[in-house]
């Protein structure tokens, strides 16, 4: 965190109008109807904002307890969960333990337990951070985003959803309502992979991996990356290439390719130069971490992602 | 539609505060750290870093540990909120407290309202694993003791309480 000391970070030195609307309906009007109106779900980024007067908003709309935002459910081919579903749930909710276990090996690792109680899936989504954790598993988890609003529901791939820092596709008026997860019938190995200066700090790189083998040769591969681009990235060049070849090879290409798929950049948190170095080693790593999985998962967990 | 949803600029809150039913008149851009401290005079709470890393002012939310200084005062209408002091009656409160004491574990004390909120909760969950319980503490920072004599501590506590 920058310059932790700079401002007094007690208060909230603005003022704005709060609401918690009764459903998602009257969150959608209420977001219509007030210019520079913003989203709060658990605020664990929002009131940070706040603070530092990096978004200065006439009004919040507090969705946090929407039941519309709260579930998370499976129909045996999605599974969908809610936008306000907080990380802790997800920590501990059975269906993300058995069907998606990268997702719940990575929001266990956010934060701590009083920041994952109140932060949100669709809030670290949303929040667009390059170094948002739960967006790479979702991005090899080729996950679809539901967008809401008064005109209408909308559906987004998660890799067209970010156009860059801080930056989405949502419109005016569109409030995120799920993350649908196809589900495979295939099993998957998996790895994330997150260098920083601390777990708890944001990451300098993360790498999320999910890996098919037949005889050692790669038969599916999905890569996705955080905090080496502006956005979140989905490696396809580098997964198309590799695809076919034994694990050795494929470890080895991926962590050339690599580098042509990001493009960092230098910030308070490490440098462009570190980060692609960083980004060729983490790629390989993970790349046999999950094969290392696939060998373990056997026959289990059929109807994981 | 503005009348409808009720301009919210200031407005009173109802929730639990340590089993007392408690009304309040916040402003929206109060954190329930500024209302516990400034207007129910809950000092046990305290501040630290404003900004959800350090957990000196872990609170119990519905009975999970947040920070109270990122959660919005006008959110907790509704909610129980319980702080350090109440805590510090109850009985696995006192384990915790006296093995803190006996071990070294506080020094200049700033940090250890929110350590006992956090380890409380982690007992009263069932949390009985010593990697389990430093697992939950990451998110609380302690500048003094180096936190050897907090899981010495949490290991005497574990030992304590069933
Ligand atoms: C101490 C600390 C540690 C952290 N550690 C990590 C970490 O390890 N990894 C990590 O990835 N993040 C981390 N974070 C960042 C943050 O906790 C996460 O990004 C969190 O998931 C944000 O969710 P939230 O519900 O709190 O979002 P909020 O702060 O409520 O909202 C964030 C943004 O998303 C928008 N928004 C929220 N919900 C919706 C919706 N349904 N539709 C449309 N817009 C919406 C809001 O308008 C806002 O712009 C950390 C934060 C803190 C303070
Ligand atoms: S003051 Fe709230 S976490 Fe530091
Ligand atoms: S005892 Fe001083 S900060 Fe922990």
């Amino acid at each position: 965190m920058l310059a932790i000391n700079s401002v007094n970070t007690y208060r909230i030195p603005q003022k704005f109008e709060y609401y918690k609307p009764r459903d998602l309906r009257e969150a959608l009007e209420l977001l219509n109807s007030i210019e520079d109106a913003k989203i709060v779900a658990g605020g664990t980024d929002l009131v940070v904002d706040l603070k530092y007067r990096r978004v200065v908003p006439k009004a919040l709309i507090d969705v946090s307890e929407l039941s519309e935002l709260r579930f998370i459910r499976t129909d045996g081919n999605y599974i969908e969960i809610g936008s306000a579903v907080t990380m802790q749930e997800l920590v501990e909710s059975e269906i993300v333990k058995k069907s998606l276990p990268l997702l719940a090996e990575v929001v266990e690792s956010i934060g701590s337990w009083q920041i994952r109680n109140l932060a949100t899936i669709g809030g670290n989504i949303c929040n667009a951070s390059p170094a948002a954790d739960s967006v790479p598993p979702l991005l090899t988890y080729d996950a679809e985003l539901e967008l809401a609003s008064l005109n209408g529901p909308r559906t987004v791939s998660i890799e067209k959803f970010f156009t860059g820092p801080k930056k989405t596709v949502l419109e005016r008026g569109e409030i995120l309502r799920s993350i649908k997860i196809p589900l495979s019938q295939q099993k998957f190995g998996w790895s994330y992979v997150k260098i920083g200066r601390t777990s708890f700090d944001l990451a300098k790189v993360s790498v999320a991996v999910l890996l098919r083998a037949e005889d050692g040769i790669v038969s599916e591969v999905r890569i996705a990356l955080g905090s080496v681009a502006p956005t979140p990235v989905r490696a396809r060049t580098t997964e198309k290439s590799i695809t076919g070849m034994s694990l050795e090879r494929a470890a080895v290409r991926a962590s050339e390719l690599i580098v042509s798929e990001i493009a960092p950049i230098d910030d308070v948190r490490s440098t462009a130069w570190y980060r692609s170095r960083v980004a060729k080693i983490l790629v390989r790593d993970a790349i046999w971490k999950a094969y290392e999985r696939f060998l373990q998962v056997g026959d289990k967990n059929e109807d994981q992602v | 539609m503005r009348d409808f949803f009720k301009w919210v600029t200031k407005m009173k809150i109802k929730f639990k505060l340590n089993g007392v039913v408690t009304e309040v008149e916040v402003e929206p851009h109060e954190t329930l750290l500024n209302v516990l401290r400034d207007k129910l005079k809950v000092k046990s709470v305290k501040y630290g870093c404003g900004v959800g890393e350090c957990g000196s002012c872990t609170v119990l939310l519905n009975g999970k540990p947040v920070t109270s200084c990122l959660v919005l005062a006008a959110k907790v209408d509704g909610y129980e909120v319980v702080t350090p002091d109440y805590i510090a009656q109850t009985h696995v409160g006192k384990i915790i407290i006296d093995a803190m004491l006996e071990e070294g574990a506080i020094q200049c004390g700033y940090c250890t309202p929110g350590f006992l909120t956090t380890i409380y909760a982690a007992i009263t969950k069932g949390i009985r694993n010593i990697e389990d319980v430093k697992r939950a503490l990451i998110g609380n920072i302690c500048r003094c003791t180096g936190y050897i004599n907090v899981l010495k501590a949490v290991k005497k506590i574990l030992s304590e309480t069933k």
